[in-house]
């Protein structure tokens, strides 16, 4: 049984991903899981310098998901190069750092930091959704999704991801925009913008009044656009949005993602990740199946 | 470090002690790496429900591999808890936290102060402390719960709102009725309170430390969900937070900005 996976030329030994933002920087999960287990690590957003994020409270459960709106809290790259990165090269799997920043120079200085290190990919952060100026606001508009992709492409040593944001019209012209502009791979969905209020309060329950939702309850939304963008595009998909089980998973390879991550399901099952690798493969197993690349949108 | 784990726990026993608040033992060997003011992350069993709730230890009996949660119902989370019976299972991620630092106490006169849901902590805290304690409770109404509990290891004094029992007012009211004193305080409770503790702390040049609360969602330091400000950029974030699930939930009065 084969579960090796290729996305620009970086092999990965399963498909199964961190979703940035909910594994730290494996640090916190490494008590729980064998992180040599996982396809990769993807990294918190990291950016130039050291972000404070928002006022709390920064996360709510809603109904099968939740809210948050951390606003991209992290300690920059110095700390990241200092502490972050030489953990995570400790462990046989591959590293992929998400880039987030203010401004298009912000996101560069990040990228050309870590130009000489053993990271495997960037995954660019265009779709946060919970802070003022940046990510999202650069994920959102065709002209500078392309303008900031093919910066980042000129500077980069190593291949490219665009993260997605789900608050847009059509994912897939979004999509087409950014494999336009050079990008490697896309890795999609972001959270999809929320809301909750508590009515006895009378107030929004998180401080920053919206935030971005994520769990199982976005899952069929997800699936949906990877599905539809792999339809699009040429450049492999990372797919993600409530993937908890090895089942889960299945169905977006078979919507056409070439890995695929877990994000607010490690919150959870602390065992998510390896559980959905275990799944997989208990998945080709019985189904005969000898590379998972098989799988990979064979939907009918 | 700390052991955590996601382990499933057999309820022995559970009742409704108060308004809301209920007991509830369960038996699980996390309880060996318990330590005073740490807590567990309880698994509602609804799917439409996901994150653990965090919960403080309220005691635990070692030999027999039992822990003790004291709760108010809050929620629909809490609200499931409440309908356990013994024989039931619950999902519990553990133990999580630093709690208090109980030597810091030794041969020093304490206060161990509770305000409402956060009394039930102060009682594996005052059982793990061998001086004379002094314990300032802080209730609503009449309806105290666990207070018979904590006379077994000091001198328990109780306020309410309502004056119905005890000093008229909260914790604070109790020190100016009785005039006490002490050298280090021990507190949990709502914010208004622990703000009044910070600040009677920093006044009569006392230690204080205070345990804090926040919406969490992983409860393991991964997703920077419950943070709280503090005075000094933080040794993990690099930034002015810290995470009240991993740094805290106790943390020293003035290391916070509340």
């Amino acid at each position: 049984m084969n579960t090796e996976v290729k996305i620009a030329g970086v092999a990965f030994k399963n498909p199964v991903m961190t979703a940035s933002g909910t594994f730290g920087s494996g640090m916190e999960y490494s008590d729980f899981v064998d992180l040599n287990r996982l396809g990769a690590v993807v990294t918190k957003g990291v950016a130039n310098v050291p972000w404070e994020g928002n006022p709390t409270p920064r996360v709510a459960e809603v109904y099968g998901g939740m809210l948050n709106a951390i606003g991209l809290q992290n300690p920059g790259i110095d700390v990241f190069m200092e502490r972050d990165l030489p953990f995570l090269q400790k462990y046989d799997t591959k590293v992929i750092v998400n880039v987030c920043g203010k401004t298009v120079s912000d996101y560069l200085e990040v990228v050309e930091r870590l130009s000489d290190t053993p990271v495997s990919m960037l995954e660019i952060n265009v779709s946060c959704p919970n802070v003022k100026e940046g990510a999202i606001a650069f994920g959102q508009k065709a002209d500078s999704l392309f303008d900031i992709t093919s910066q980042v492409k000129k500077k980069a040593k190593q291949p490219v991801i665009m993260k997605l944001s789900p608050n847009v019209t059509d994912i897939t012209e979004m999509a087409k925009v950014a494999e336009a502009a050079g990008a490697d791979a896309l890795s999609m969905i972001n959270t999809i913008t929320g809301m909750k209020i508590d009515i006895h309060r009378k107030k929004f329950v998180l401080a920053n009044k919206t935030g971005g939702m994520s769990g199982p309850a976005v899952k069929p939304v997800a699936l949906r656009m990877v599905y539809q963008t792999a339809q699009a595009v040429k450049i492999p998909i990372i797919g993600m949005g409530g993937i908890g089980s090895g089942e889960d998973a299945v169905e977006f390879l078979l919507a056409g993602a070439t890995a695929v991550a877990v994000g607010a399901m490690n919150f959870v099952n602390p065992y998510a990740t390896v559980e959905v690798v275990e799944g997989i493969e208990s998945y080709m197993k019985q189904y005969d199946i000898e590379n998972v690349t098989d799988l990979i949108g064979a939907v009918e | 470090m700390t052991r955590k784990k996601k382990v499933t726990a057999k309820v022995i026993l559970q009742k409704q002690i108060g308004e809301q608040i209920f007991d509830l033992w369960l038996e699980t060997k996390l309880v060996k790496y318990a330590h005073p003011g740490q807590f567990v992350a309880v698994y509602p069993h609804g799917e439409s429900m996901l994150l653990p709730r965090p919960i403080s230890i309220c005691e635990t009996d070692k030999t027999k591999n039992r822990l003790r949660l004291v709760y108010r119902v809050a929620g629909r989370g809490t609200a499931e808890f409440s309908t356990c019976k013994a024989g039931d299972t619950l999902e519990l991620l553990g133990v999580l936290g630093n709690g208090f630092p109980v030597d810091r106490a030794k041969g020093k006169r304490v206060f161990l102060m509770g305000g409402g849901i956060g009394i039930p902590p102060m009682l594996e805290l005052a059982k793990a402390m061998d001086d004379k304690k002094q314990i300032l409770l802080g209730y609503r109404n009449k309806e105290l719960f666990l207070e018979e509990d904590l006379e077994k290891f000091g001198d328990v004094y109780v306020a309410t709102e309502d004056g119905s029992v005890g000093t008229k007012g909260n914790v604070m009211d109790i020190i100016k009725a009785y005039a006490l004193r002490a050298d280090v305080i021990m507190a949990c409770g709502p914010m208004p309170m622990l703000r009044a503790v910070k600040k009677y702390a920093a006044e009569n040049n006392m230690e204080a430390y205070i345990s804090l609360e926040e919406r969490m969602a992983c409860g393991v330091g991964a997703c920077l969900g419950c943070v709280c400000k503090t005075t000094k950029e933080d040794a993990h974030s690099h930034v002015h937070n810290a995470r009240i699930c991993t740094e805290g939930p106790v943390f020293e009065a003035g290391e916070v900005d509340i």
